[in-house]
């Protein structure tokens, strides 16, 4: 396949920068930091919803658009360039692409339809430890008098403190496998601490203690529950990879406009050979960070055999170049740079938190090792 | 329409590949391990084997030395997609190009692009026989990332020009035939006042002598011209307009040098790695070395995307942003990096230089090489400074 965007995926890229150019602009993330940490905006996800954004990934078979990843990463791409809040990641990118690898055809027809008219919310609670990990070594589904019950603990779960339903991840303490359960988030047993993280968004460690839960309410079936929760993470991992994307380019923009502006010593910093020889670097960084989410976004399409890897390269390029790019945006802009006025400092602070989710680069390049038996 | 298309390429296809498996020989199918293994034609070009002999004179015989070019130019008139299909096939069975010519690579774009008809006719079609070793006169003492300020001057003599002066860098200058310059031809002005000249180095006048490298080897040669006649034909497009050409040319050269390293070596270095350094636990035993290649094939592998997401582009009508330089900066420093990194995997054996284990010092030559690579064809510097103010628009005040 080339290495481009289609017409169609163009169209909605641009009609996602218009409409976000208008709804979203930077100023509103500010604003809802300062009005209490707010995590979400019903009338930004109305419209959202609207635009068919929650309908991207679904197949047409449920009634969804079936537009595919390439599509959906344009507009994480363009809500990355404008530090974006909402559900997307929680609900549409982890949520959906997790739902649609189920076999159980019920849950599949109500979840899509309450996710596709935006009425319900939806997030993966899965990490147990202070570092990604694709393994569960804590939460565990047991059979307690004839009732079926989960207990554990996950942390960062992504929109816990907004979501209706939690699709928890658990061992199987008879059948030695994973489970992939739907919770409402209303249950009983269910307990929260809901955390500020550094980009002023609000993650949830949640406690499961003797949760009831229903046959049906299953995702998983016939030991495929690794699999698919694999598969998801995957899907997940180059989504962020394109809200990251987006993160850079704006950053590195904001810059490169800094340095065209400010004077010192009398001419404009920007012409300066340590500053440019810093910026045609990640100018480099960039270009290549385009190619691989590209790459992997049309691996998830075509169902290609090396997403795991591309997933990896992809999330680990990505976590080394945004962490480049906001601490040289910082370091441009100067003593304005580590103000709370200026507007740079949002994106070191956001990517800090989606160099982590998912899987730092650390983690990724350990995978692409092992992928590639070394 | 679409269809019979389809089909035709398919043809193309077998044929071509029934044709390389029939008409290559083995042994000119094995990966080159030695610079000895490339034929680069010319007066003074010899033939390493006899197998090498056969394979040029067949694909000679197929005019497919160029196979893009024109017939008329002597190439084989294949259209992009055949041409696709040819390397596809060629990459599949491992066959190596029957010559190597800068001629191909850098100057014939050049004068497809600037040349006059007559120029063409005549040089193109020398090339595509591997007739003239072409070499590139370009860099001098005083002028290296400063490529304009070059001094070597084509004074006008009636008929013919007579040039005086020195370059460096020439590659393989001591086995060219014919060497493309740019010579200063007006001095009160600096990139308008440079032509683009083609020089027989038979002339008399033309004399080179070798710079050895920190490898030991001595891959450039200075060359010196002394009062050298050459005719007013030779001139390449306009008098005083040789720096449009340079700088197209230049690109061309920073794709082919961006290019580097990619040859001859079998197995990757985490295969090496594992063989030298072994296993613990299923995974290679020093993680530091493994973060290390792990970082760098992830560099490589997501290099080669942007390559290829810049030539589809291109086919879009697009244009990548990406620019050469940006190709030749990150591609020769991979290349650096690679060698950088074989020879923390290859612990003492890498530096060995002269053994015949180390076939020769065959790494510790190849990693001093690489140091050349963010040198030659425009510094890792003029690139990045390149992009800042073409790319980039930063200011220069």
């Amino acid at each position: 396949m080339a290495l481009v965007i289609n017409e169609e995926q163009q169209m909605l890229k641009s009609s996602t920068k218009e409409f976000l150019d208008l709804k979203s602009p930077l100023s509103l993330v500010r604003e809802m930091r300062d009005n209490n940490y707010n995590q979400f905006s019903s009338e930004l996800w109305t419209e959202m919803v609207e635009m068919g954004w929650t309908a991207l990934t679904i197949p047409e078979k449920y009634n969804g658009l079936n537009f595919g990843y390439v599509g959906l990463g344009q507009v994480l791409e363009e809500m990355g360039r404008k530090l974006t809040v909402s559900p997307i990641i929680s609900t549409v990118l982890t949520s959906t692409s997790l739902i649609s690898l189920s076999k159980n055809e019920v849950l599949k027809n109500m979840l899509f339809q309450e996710i596709m008219n935006g009425n319900k919310l939806c997030t993966l609670a899965h990490e147990e430890g202070s570092h990604h990990s694709p393994n569960i070594e804590i939460s565990i589904v047991s059979k307690k008098d004839d009732v079926l019950v989960l207990n554990g603990k996950k942390r960062f779960v992504i929109d816990g403190s907004i979501s209706d339903y939690f699709i928890v991840s658990a061992n199987h303490e008879s059948e030695k496998n994973v489970d992939l359960i739907l919770v409402d988030s209303k249950s009983e047993g269910i307990s929260f601490n809901n955390k500020v993280h550094m980009d002023s968004r609000i993650y949830s460690d949640i406690s499961f203690d003797n949760v009831k839960i229903e046959k049906d309410n299953f995702l998983s079936s016939n030991g495929d529950g690794f699999e698919i929760l694999e598969k998801t993470l995957d899907i997940a991992r180059i989504g962020l990879a394109a809200e990251m994307l987006g993160n850079v380019q704006q950053a590195f923009e904001m810059t490169m406009q800094y340095l065209k502006e400010r004077e010192q010593f009398g001419v404009k910093i920007g012409s300066f050979q340590s500053l440019q020889h810093r910026s045609a670097l990640m100018f480099g960084e960039i270009e290549l960070c385009k190619s691989i989410v590209l790459k992997a976004l049309q691996a998830i399409d075509s169902d290609d055999e090396k997403l795991p890897e591309l997933a990896s390269l992809a999330k680990a390029k990505l976590g080394q170049v945004s962490k480049l790019v906001t601490n040289e945006a910082v370091q441009m802009h100067g003593g304005i740079g580590v103000t709370d006025d200026a507007d740079i400092g949002f994106f070191l602070k956001r990517t800090r938190v989606t160099q982590r989710t998912f899987g730092d680069s650390n983690f990724h390049l350990d995978r692409v090792a092992k992928i590639n038996k070394y | 329409m679409e269809t019979q298309v389809k089909v035709d390429l398919t043809n193309f296809r077998l044929e071509t590949r029934k044709w390389l498996e029939e008409n290559c020989p083995i042994s000119m199918r094995e990966p080159i391990t030695d610079a000895k293994q490339l034929y680069w034609g010319g007066s003074k070009g010899k033939f390493s084997s006899e197998d090498q002999e056969i394979w040029f004179e067949r694909m000679l015989q197929k005019k497919w030395i160029v196979p893009y070019w024109e017939e008329k130019y002597g190439g084989g008139g294949l259209n992009p997609e055949q041409n696709n299909i040819l390397n596809q096939e060629m990459s599949r069975l491992g066959c190596r190009k029957p010559h190597i010519n800068f001629g191909i690579s850098m100057l014939g774009p050049a004068l497809l692009k600037f040349a006059s008809d007559e120029q063409k006719l005549h040089y193109l079609n020398q090339i595509c026989k591997g007739e003239v070793r072409w070499v590139q006169g370009y860099s001098e003492p005083n002028a290296g990332s400063d490529l304009a300020n070059l001094q070597t001057k084509a004074d006008d003599n009636g008929d013919h020009f007579l040039v005086t002066g020195s370059k460096v860098w020439t590659s393989y200058g001591d086995k060219g035939d014919y060497i493309f310059c740019l010579v200063r031809t007006d001095t009160s002005s600096k990139h308008t006042g440079i032509s683009f000249l083609l020089i027989d180095m038979n002339s008399e006048g033309v004399t080179t002598r070798p710079i050895k490298l920190i490898s030991g080897k001595s891959p450039f040669t200075e060359t010196f011209f002394d009062s050298v006649k050459v005719p007013k034909k030779n001139l390449v497009g306009t008098l005083n307009d040789g720096w449009t050409i340079a700088k197209y040319l230049l690109t061309h050269e920073r794709q082919m040098i961006g290019g580097i390293g990619e040859t001859d070596k079998k197995k990757s270095l985490s295969e090496i790695a594992i063989d030298v350094l072994g296993k613990n636990e299923g995974i290679l035993s020093d993680t530091s070395i493994r973060s290390k290649i792990s970082n760098l094939e992830m560099n490589e592998k997501i290099f080669d995307l942007t390559i290829q997401r810049a030539l589809d582009e291109h086919k879009a009508g697009n244009n990548s942003g990406a620019a050469s330089s940006f190709f030749k900066y990150y591609g020769t420093e991979l290349s650096i990096q690679k060698e950088e990194l074989r020879l923390e995997v290859n612990g003492f054996n890498s530096t060995e230089w002269t053994s015949e284990e180390s076939r020769n010092g065959l790494e510790a030559r190849y990693f001093c090489r690489s140091k050349g690579h963010s040198i030659e064809g425009g510094t890792h510097e003029v690139q990045l400074n390149i992009i800042a103010k073409r790319i980039l628009g930063l200011p220069t005040k």
